[in-house]
């Protein structure tokens, strides 16, 4: 049988969390196929983001594994260090360095790259996301959106195999949270990136998601496409979310018709 | 597991040892004094200990008292109430830092001195022809050692309470007013208890210097604790008695930072940001000119004063000769010379300890924390403890390097570490530790978390990270560390006397050897000197101050 591309078995991280002293992911299986983008959906707290820490590297699991494109990244006899396991993310405040200009962010992770290749490799992330003609500009001199397609070009530019996404949208107005949203799954899509992003925002997963996982207090209830969320929810809590996400959204109830058309 | 953990190892490790480093003085001092000779004890404390306590304790409490009195009181001038030049106050305050103790007290004895050109002018006023008519209380004295210290230590005081004054909420202070309260009311029963905390982190830090200072109680003849150690040494060469009276010392060194941690646990609670603050009261006429005097006395006295006065004889004396001697230039380089090697390298052990502790695990991070914490209580360690708790294990070193070498070679070289300017530069290390940690801790702080582990995702090694992320974004941290590092390098007294190697003089030392000798001729240049380099972190802290406060 194939293996499939992203593969978390049977994992447990303990974290930190409001309110408790110590959370629990406890034993929690996730698969993705190569060039799907899947989301991790729940409030805060459930332990999506420490799924997202565990896969890039920065939180020791308690038991099981993770593997990516064959490789085991983290498990019982191994612990791959961060800038090895070939991952790349997008942090919710962006982490853009800011004694760095927009293009030596973007190079940042390409230094073994020789010159030219680095230069046309920036070069094209820069056009990817759209913005040129801010190449030498800081970070602190952009818009968030900006910012935000500054942190996508820097976490794209190495090739990473896989991307995590943790609430890429969530430091934006309302208004360019929704296109901007589009945009990225127009270009991770184009770019044929696996992908996983982390939301508690039901408009994102629907809008740019194949794959959502809902999740409550360290578990993964349901786990398939957009539409059979909406379709056959596993139990209450999950056909909650969805019904509350049909009634805010107009545009994302055009997405489920259109994908079910 | 994985490499992430070796290499976390390695820097939790070497910041363990960097740790216990500033620990052994302190340790191989007690085991010296507990083994030491009982028959000099029993001399010191019969003759010596109770004399030197006594001194101690009394100039704790006045400098103190004085600096209680003038920080807090500068303080609240300045947090309630606007009059002309409040402007310019705001940071002359804090100029009197520039001074160190020993050349306020090296000052003033000149200037007060009976035939000086104080009591010359007023004998002139009262009419009286010479000093045996009249004098005023003499300057070499425990009152005036009080006096003297107090002036140049109140602006550490002054800082922590002005901060807290800034802090405090201005709705507060109204509601006291509202409830009946006058504004001195007000003072006494809201602002001043909530200051509280501040204050005793103020005062600590003044209190601490008291302790460590050698040249001031030196030269107004007051037989401190501290010379009680030096003469012990370099006079009787009683090194386990010097011990003894070392470790006595070092209980009102704990106590003292206790005082501070009690400060600092308390202060935590009290700062409310998001409230306006205090709006001053304008003040007119009488009023001002009287709040005008108040708030420039100290600053008179504590900084202006005794800088015209080096002014002045440096002035006289380079009119007279023409240049400088070949002697001070040569002391000048050796203190620009040891106070690079100090800053630099304790800038490296200060960025171990502080990248050690940002790089632990959560789950051990607070254990680790508390052990580096230690490592920082090198400033609290007077220089003189300091020294006697370095010279043996250095000695001791010394001997084992030597005999190992004759082992080889014909001759060995002799005092190897003590010969050279080591044993100096790890004591500058120990003491001044504290300012790096805590100012690259600080910097550490503001580089999220996410910001390192974006360079890590994107392929560079913890090392990488740390020399293309983090060192870039700790210039500034770094700058003004090296910038308080090599001034207070520069001004050290009381280690260098004892540590440093024969014919070395730093312009602190040389200053000591003239006031000590008598001869005023090239001591006033060198106190300049070390006046006008201690006003670049004067500068530094003044604008950090600003920036907070608009």
């Amino acid at each position: 049988m194939k293996q499939p591309f992203l593969e978390l078995r049977d994992i447990s991280v303990v974290y930190p969390c409001p309110g408790e002293s110590l959370c629990v992911v406890n034993r929690l299986d996730l698969q993705l196929e190569q060039g799907e983008i899947g989301c991790l959906l729940g409030a805060s707290g459930c332990g999506k983001t420490t799924i997202l820490r565990a896969i890039a590297g920065f939180e020791p699991l308690q038991s099981g594994t993770i593997r990516l494109a064959g490789r085991e990244l983290s498990g019982d006899s191994q612990q791959i260090a961060p800038e090895q396991r070939g991952v790349g993310m997008m942090f919710q405040d962006y982490a853009l360095f800011p004694h760095l200009t927009v293009e030596k962010n973007i190079g940042f992770g390409l230094r073994r790259w020789n010159k030219q290749e680095r230069a046309a490799r920036v070069d094209e992330m820069l056009e990817l996301v759209g913005l040129p003609a801010e190449r030498k500009r800081y970070p602190h001199e952009l818009s968030g959106g900006q910012q935000q397609r500054v942190a996508l070009a820097r976490a794209l530019a190495p090739s990473p195999s896989l991307l995590l996404l943790d609430e890429p949208f969530s430091n934006l107005d309302v208004d360019t949270r929704e296109r901007l949203a589009f945009e990225v799954r127009d270009i991770l899509k184009q770019a044929g990136l696996t992908a996983i992003l982390v939301t508690h925002n039901q408009a994102e997963a629907f809008a740019i998601a194949d794959r959502i996982g809902v999740m409550q207090q360290g578990q993964i209830v349901q786990w398939g496409t957009p539409l059979q969320l909406h379709e056959q929810p596993a139990n209450d809590f999950v056909a909650d979310f969805v019904r509350r996400e049909a009634l805010l959204s107009q545009r994302a109830q055009a997405l489920v018709r259109s994908a079910s058309a | 597991m994985g490499s992430t953990t070796h290499i976390g190892r390695f820097w939790l490790l070497a910041a363990a040892c960097i740790t216990l480093a500033v620990l052994a003085p302190v340790l191989t001092l007690a085991a010296h004094a507990l083994q030491g000779s009982t028959g000099h004890w029993q001399h010191l404390l019969d003759y010596v200990l109770p004399n030197a306590m006594r001194n101690t304790l009394l100039l704790l409490l006045g400098v103190g008292t004085v600096t209680a009195l003038l920080g807090v009181g500068s303080a609240w001038l300045m947090t309630a109430y606007s009059f002309p030049t409040r402007g310019v106050l705001n940071w002359a305050l804090l100029l009197p830092l520039a001074v160190p103790t020993y050349i306020v007290a090296f000052a003033y004895q000149d200037i007060l001195h009976p035939l000086g050109p104080v009591q010359g002018v007023i004998r002139d006023v009262l009419g009286y022809t010479s000093p045996r008519q009249f004098r005023l209380p003499d300057v070499r004295s425990l009152g005036g050692a009080i006096m003297l210290l107090g002036l140049v230590l109140y602006p550490y005081v002054y800082l922590s309470t002005r901060a807290m004054f800034a802090t405090q909420s201005a709705s507060l202070l109204e509601a006291g007013r509202i409830l009946g309260a006058t504004r001195r009311t007000v003072f006494f029963r809201v602002a001043l208890p909530m200051a509280r905390p501040a204050i005793a982190v103020g005062l600590s830090l003044a209190l601490l210097e008291t302790l460590n200072d050698i040249g001031a109680s030196e030269f107004l003849g007051v037989q401190t604790l501290t010379v009680s150690i030096y003469t012990t040494w370099v006079t009787r060469s009683d090194l386990a008695g010097a011990a003894q009276i070392a470790l006595s010392m070092l209980v009102l060194v704990v106590a003292l930072i206790m005082l501070e941690r009690y400060g600092r646990r308390r202060q935590g609670y009290s700062q409310n940001q998001r409230s306006r603050s205090m709006q001053p009261q304008q003040l007119t006429g009488a009023a001002a000119l009287v709040a005008m005097v108040l708030g420039w006395l100290p600053v008179l006295l504590g900084f202006v004063a005794p800088a015209l006065y080096l002014l002045a004889e440096s002035y006289k004396y380079l009119h007279l000769t023409g240049a400088v001697s070949q002697q001070l230039l040569a002391s000048a380089w050796s203190t620009l010379y040891i106070a690079l090697v100090t800053t630099a390298a304790t800038l490296v052990l200060a960025l171990v300890v502080a990248w050690a502790s940002r790089s632990a695990r959560s789950s051990e991070r607070q254990r680790w924390q508390k052990l580096f914490k230690l490592a920082s209580l090198g400033y609290a360690i007077p220089g003189t403890v300091l020294a006697l708790g370095l010279l043996l294990p250095f000695v001791w070193f010394d001997t084992l390097l030597e005999q190992v070498v004759a082992l080889f070679v014909e001759r060995a070289p002799q005092l190897l570490l003590m010969g050279s300017t080591t044993a100096l530069v790890t004591a500058y290390c120990i003491r001044f530790l504290a300012i790096g940690v805590g100012s690259l801790e600080a910097g550490l702080a503001r580089i999220p978390l996410s910001v390192e582990q974006a360079a890590r995702l994107l392929g560079e090694t913890p090392g990488g990270t740390l020399r293309r992320v983090h060192l870039p974004l700790l210039r500034p941290a770094l700058g003004a560390a090296a910038l308080l590092i090599f001034v207070d390098t520069m001004k050290e007294l009381p280690a260098t006397l004892l540590l440093r190697p024969m014919n070395f003089e730093t312009l602190a030392t040389w200053l000591y050897a003239e006031a000590a000798r008598g001869t005023y001729e090239e001591g006033a240049i060198a106190a300049l000197a070390i006046v006008v380099a201690g006003l670049l972190p004067v500068i530094l802290l003044a604008r950090a101050q600003f920036a907070r406060q608009s």
